[in-house]
């Protein structure tokens, strides 16, 4: 029988993933022991600073560049940096979750098990106050989220994709209002997140068959291995190319890439949109820091092959969340779409296999995550007696009766829209730059083409928020509360500075764009 | 021409050059933020603020005057620095720059003047002065930029604040979709420019002008001409230019005193700026300058011909903007001393254009808001100052001896006959053609609208001449109509030649037709078609359009550009929607199918279910998954990449 022998660990490189996952255990805790009414307080409190010390324990680390965890996780730069992104943007979303002065009880439902549309769901909307099981979910799914991006082979990568998947399934269901749409939402989005999961795990299972038909090496499924069996092999096997085929569907359905971007828009709109802005923005950076590791590192040597087949995935993404985001009439089907789009930004940002690249698509995150949150906070404003208006026609006039936070939400629709001066801007030029010296001019053409076509739905809406007249139906917007006004004002400061000076965020995603092997 | 392009610093009273933008942006900042309260004085805020600018552009023009290096730039901060990718937050002022900022605020001036009275019963007037604000901001921007990022920056501000100003008056349907396909037609221009500016990063790696200008020799011809298409299709959305044309007119659904500003006297003419700016890389290949020179023919007789048929003032002067511009481009074109020409043309074009068009918004200000030229008539006695001032400007379009425009055009006309083949008589002959017509067209209009018998519709009795705080500008912009020209015409060209890189040593070509000859033969056609209209409108015209030829049809409907548009651009765009909405399954919110009609039923359309099925989407994730696979093993069997 031989010896087992444990790997060993560097605690302190991955402390921020163990203090997430804690927290989360000790939410459960407080779950049960705690007092109903001191319960929204303490796990705030909590899950913000879990994330504040992950945060700090980052920072500490930020010089760290090893493997650990026998091969499972590495903590290098663009770990550390995506990491570092993924906690300031759950920091921003914990802060829209926790709001309880825009809605009277919070955006979560009270009872999830009553019947949508009863009188006992009417009853509860009325302003019990939430369910508080929503903060370990959320740093459940943070946990997820970080060990996602370091994962250094691929069934850590994938438990780490179902340990952030799962909280999120639920977490779409608990929407307080509109409990039908938003249930269904739940129950498409897990459906169909299986479905892909199993894609995932199916091309995993190919490229460990590749690599052990591999003579004279291991086989095995962490990166290095793979890419060493990429750069051995001899000829280019079918395994191979199947298993790189699977493993990019299951990695670009999360990250809402076309043609599997399709449970996006239902998603989006049913979720409770505090959720909603922490999967566009979490979610995304999570997807494409794994989609980065793989792609990057696991099949860097492959990369004149997966080029132009996710090249075009790209241009179809592009086009598509591009020219839907013109029909859409629901503000959140609308930032779905958009959403989708950048997803086809960002997938550009994949395929310029340089430094520059790689710098360029994770400033990219940051600055979207920034804004996209900005822009759900205040869709989370915009309200009647049933709750959010989100659609596009109840919009029309919000400049004259809120000019404040009209105007905030236009500056964010032209962050989106890439006008100068805002980070969307920036981020779009830290990407097309590098890729067109990358030799990716079409996808560059492709992205500004489609780049153009998306401001038109943009700045549809801000014409609407300040030339038209208010009308009857005119939702006013809710005054917010601090942790509301303090994500607000937290993503539009973000997209205004990262447009203006973005020299030092881009130096430091500079100095991390290096993977280890 | 193998000097290299140098600039610089700017110290002392430069150092400020800054100011000229942040005055405007803080103004519509503070008109837009401060909202109603702002009400009462946000108009004089707005106008004050392009004041100082001007004054300000002004003592920055006489510093500038005084040194030895004319071309300074200030380093504001690193914009982006990373990797290979260095962009300059900066500014330059050199004798371009500064003709364009006196021209911008001045102008701007007059006009921000104008509206005050001129919107004065619009409940958006704050509103509108800010977004005129940022419009100005914008513009400056473009001009003073030291590279291609910050000419961007201001190119997108512009485009955004004329959407803005465009689709204003939202009330009116026609000015939504004004304003829409403006900002299409403009975005097809810039995404031009900016994958031109993509490309001078990969080919040079950087975007800053010395740089580009230095390094642009060593460039292989394709990059240049190609390039140098992309900036063309840029400056030819922004101003107007064959084939992104049709916008411009469209544009009239705005305020007039838009019209005036945007697109008559500054943004229209950035495109002009861009090529002038450039014109190192236009230089540096002469299929491009033809291709150049061909668009600003084709644009300015495309021009003529479309405004000699229509009935709408502001339109008919749109379509002369067009042609006006044309006569730029072909300026540009031409390259050498031709660049000072034309913008010579485009300063004296900014007097007297901004003066025609406050002249018919003062028209239309007395005749209740009527447009169509068939039912003015007759309105020289009621309206005295109009009436001259609006004559001054259009003798000085016509290029009538001695007001400015004869100045400023004929010169080109001479330049186009000076090209050493064949094409001197071609672009020479459309110049000279389009003056005859020019003059014709604008002579129909003038007298139409001020002479012959009253077509007034019925409402109208007694046309009011417009007060004081509308006719004061229009009057200094008459001033301008006539002297400007021959001003500018002695001493702007001298004054650009010292602009690094712009000018280089002018090619002394032999005119194929003397200087005298020409000279005489334009005035003669611009007499001739003057004489024409005069004789064929002198007892006025029917009040609505009478059945026509071939050719006045086509030119009523613009020459059927827009029925080309439609079915190259938009007929395929719907049909991309339709066919995407159609494959994604859902689309639409509106397509409500029975699953959401059964289950939501009744309660209301915030409630309604989405409209897709797990099922449909699995299936369509699944197909996806196949043709991403197929597309791996192919190319893995080598058929692809």
């Amino acid at each position: 029988m031989t010896e087992l022998n444990l790997p060993s660990i560097n605690y302190s490189a991955i402390s921020p993933i163990l203090i997430m996952l804690g927290t989360a255990l000790l939410g459960v805790l407080v779950e049960a022991l705690v007092p109903r009414r001191w319960r929204h307080v303490v796990q705030l409190t909590l899950a913000l600073l879990a994330v504040l010390a992950a945060l700090t324990m980052v920072v500490l680390n930020s010089d760290e560049r090893i493997i650990t965890a026998g091969q499972a996780l590495a903590i290098d730069g663009p770990t550390l940096f995506l990491q570092g992104a993924i906690l300031v943007l759950a920091a921003m979303a914990l802060l829209l979750i926790g709001d309880r002065s825009v809605e009277r009880g919070g955006a979560f439902v009270a009872q999830a098990a009553v019947t949508a549309e009863s009188a006992d769901d009417r009853r509860q909307a009325e302003g019990r106050n939430g369910l508080t099981e929503v903060y370990p979910l959320t740093t459940f799914a943070i946990g997820g989220m970080l060990i996602f991006v370091a994962a250094n082979d691929l069934l850590t990568m994938f438990i780490a994709l179902e340990v952030f998947s799962l909280p999120l399934y639920l977490l779409c269901a608990l929407a307080r209002r509109r409990r039908l749409l938003s249930q269904e939402a739940a129950m498409k989005y897990f459906l169909l997140g299986a479905y892909a999961s199993a894609f995932f795990l199916f091309g995993v299972a190919l490229i460990y068959g590749f690599t052990s038909g591999i003579p004279g090496r291991p086989a095995g499924v962490d990166f290095a291995t793979i890419h060493a069996a990429v750069s051995e092999s001899p000829a280019s096997p079918v395994l191979l190319f199947a298993g790189m085929a699977l493993l990019a569907i299951g990695l670009l359905f999360k990250a809402a890439a076309a043609p599997f971007h399709v449970w996006t828009p239902d998603v989006y709109q049913g979720a409770p949109t505090p959720v909603t802005g922490f999967m566009a923005a979490c979610t995304k950076v999570a997807a494409f820091g794994a989609l980065l590791r793989v792609f990057q590192v696991a099949f860097a040597d492959a990369s004149w092959d997966f080029t132009p087949v996710l090249g075009a995935v790209a241009v179809l993404t592009m086009l598509v969340g591009a020219v839907l985001a013109v029909t859409q009439t629901d503000i959140k089907r609308l930032l779905a779409y958009s959403s989708i789009a950048n997803a086809g930004y960002l997938l550009v940002g994949v395929l310029a296999p340089s430094r520059d690249g790689l710098a360029g698509t994770m400033f990219y995150l940051v600055a979207y995550g920034f804004s996209v949150l900005a822009a759900f906070a205040v869709v989370t404003l915009v309200r009647d007696e049933d709750g959010e208006a989100t659609h596009l026609s109840r919009w029309a006039g919000l400049g004259r009766r809120s000019p404040f936070f009209a105007a905030l939400f236009t500056f964010i629709l032209l962050a989106f829209a890439g006008i100068p001066l805002t980070s969307g801007f920036t981020s779009k030029f830290a990407i097309f730059g590098p890729a067109l010296e990358g030799g990716q001019a079409w996808l560059v053409i492709a992205g500004v083409l489609t780049s153009m076509v998306l401001a038109f739905p943009y700045l549809r809406v801000v014409v609407m928020m300040w030339l038209s007249e208010p009308g009857e139906s005119t939702p006013t917007v809710t005054v917010p509360g601090g942790l509301t006004s303090a994500a607000l004002m937290i993503g539009v400061l973000a997209t205004l500075v990262l447009g203006v000076a973005p020299a030092p965020l881009l130096d430091l995603a500079a100095g991390a764009a290096q993977f280890v092997r | 021409m193998e000097e290299t392009v140098e600039y610089a610093q700017a110290t002392g009273l430069l150092g400020g050059v800054w100011l000229l933008v942040a005055i405007p942006l803080v103004s519509a900042a503070i008109l837009l933020l401060l909202g109603r309260r702002a009400d009462r004085w946000g108009h004089w805020l707005g106008v004050a603020a392009i004041g100082a600018a001007f004054v300000l552009g002004l003592s920055f023009f006489f510093q500038l005057r005084g040194l030895e290096n004319k071309s300074v730039e200030l380093s504001l901060w690193d914009f982006i620095a990373v990797g290979d990718l260095r962009v300059d937050f900066g500014l330059l002022f050199d004798p371009l720059a500064a003709v364009f900022v006196l021209l911008i605020t001045g102008v701007g001036f007059l006009i921000h003047l104008y509206a005050v009275e001129y919107m004065s019963h619009d409940a958006g007037r704050r509103r509108f002065f800010a977004y005129f604000n940022l419009f100005v901001a914008a513009m400056l921007l473009l001009v003073l930029g030291n590279n291609y990022v910050m000419l961007y920056f201001g190119w997108e501000g512009v485009g955004l604040a004329s959407y803005l100003l465009i689709s204003f008056w939202t009330e009116r349907p026609s000015a939504a979709t004004a304003g829409k396909k403006a900002f299409l037609m403009n975005r097809v221009g810039d995404a031009g420019l900016a994958i031109g500016i993509f490309i001078m990063f990969a080919t040079l790696g950087t975007t800053q002008y010395d740089e580009v200008f230095n390094g642009v020799g060593a460039l292989t011809g394709t990059t240049v001409l190609v390039l140098g298409l992309l900036l063309l299709l840029g400056a030819a959305g922004k101003s107007g230019q064959f084939p992104l044309q049709a916008w411009l007119p469209d544009a009239m659904e705005g305020p007039t005193p838009v019209s005036a500003l945007i697109h008559a006297a500054t943004m229209v003419t950035a495109g002009v700026y861009l090529i002038a700016r450039s014109n190192p890389i236009f230089s540096a290949n002469s299929t491009l300058q033809l291709v150049v020179v061909s668009v600003g023919a084709l644009t300015l007789l495309i021009g003529c011909i479309i405004g000699a048929a229509k009935d709408d003032i502001k339109r008919v002067l749109a379509w002369s903007t067009v042609s006006q511009i044309g006569y730029m481009f072909l300026g540009v074109g031409l390259g050498g001393a031709a660049y000072a020409l034309a913008i010579v043309h485009l300063l004296a074009h900014g007097f007297f254009k901004a003066n025609m068009f406050l002249g018919a918004g003062s028209v239309m200000h007395g005749m209740k808001d009527q447009v169509d030229i068939r039912r003015f008539g007759g309105l020289s006695k009621y309206m005295k100052i109009t009436w001259l001032t609006f004559m001054m400007g259009w003798l000085a379009i016509i290029g009538m001896f001695p007001f400015s425009g004869f100045f400023s055009k004929e010169p080109i006309i001479v330049a186009a006959f000076e090209r050493d083949d064949w094409t001197a008589w071609l672009f020479g002959g459309a110049a000279l053609l389009g003056a005859g017509l020019t003059a014709f067209y604008m002579t129909r209009l003038f007298v139409l609208t001020f002479h012959g018998p009253q077509r007034w519709t019925e409402d109208i009795e007694h046309p009011h001449e417009s007060p004081k705080l509308m006719t004061i500008p229009l009057i200094l912009l008459a001033v301008g109509s006539v002297g400007a020209g021959f001003l500018l015409a002695t001493s702007v060209p001298d004054w650009l030649t010292e602009t690094a890189g712009l000018g280089g040593e002018h090619a002394e070509h032999e005119a194929v037709l003397s200087h005298a000859v020409i000279t005489t033969l334009s005035l003669l056609v611009t007499v001739l078609g003057a004489g024409l209209a005069w004789f064929l409108f002198r007892a006025g015209t029917a009040t609505a359009p009478q059945p026509a030829g071939v050719l006045v049809t086509a030119a009523r409907r613009n020459l059927y550009t827009d029925t080309v548009n439609e079915a190259v651009f938009e007929k395929p765009g719907i049909f991309l929607t339709r066919a995407l909405v159609y494959l994604d399954n859902r689309g639409i919110d509106g397509l409500v199918n029975g699953l959401a009609a059964a289950v939501g039923g009744g309660s209301g359309r915030l409630r309604r279910m989405q409209t897709g099925f797990v099922r449909s989407y699995a299936t369509s994730i699944l197909a996806g998954a196949l043709l991403v696979m197929a597309a791996f093993l192919a190319v893995q069997a080598g058929w692809l990449a």
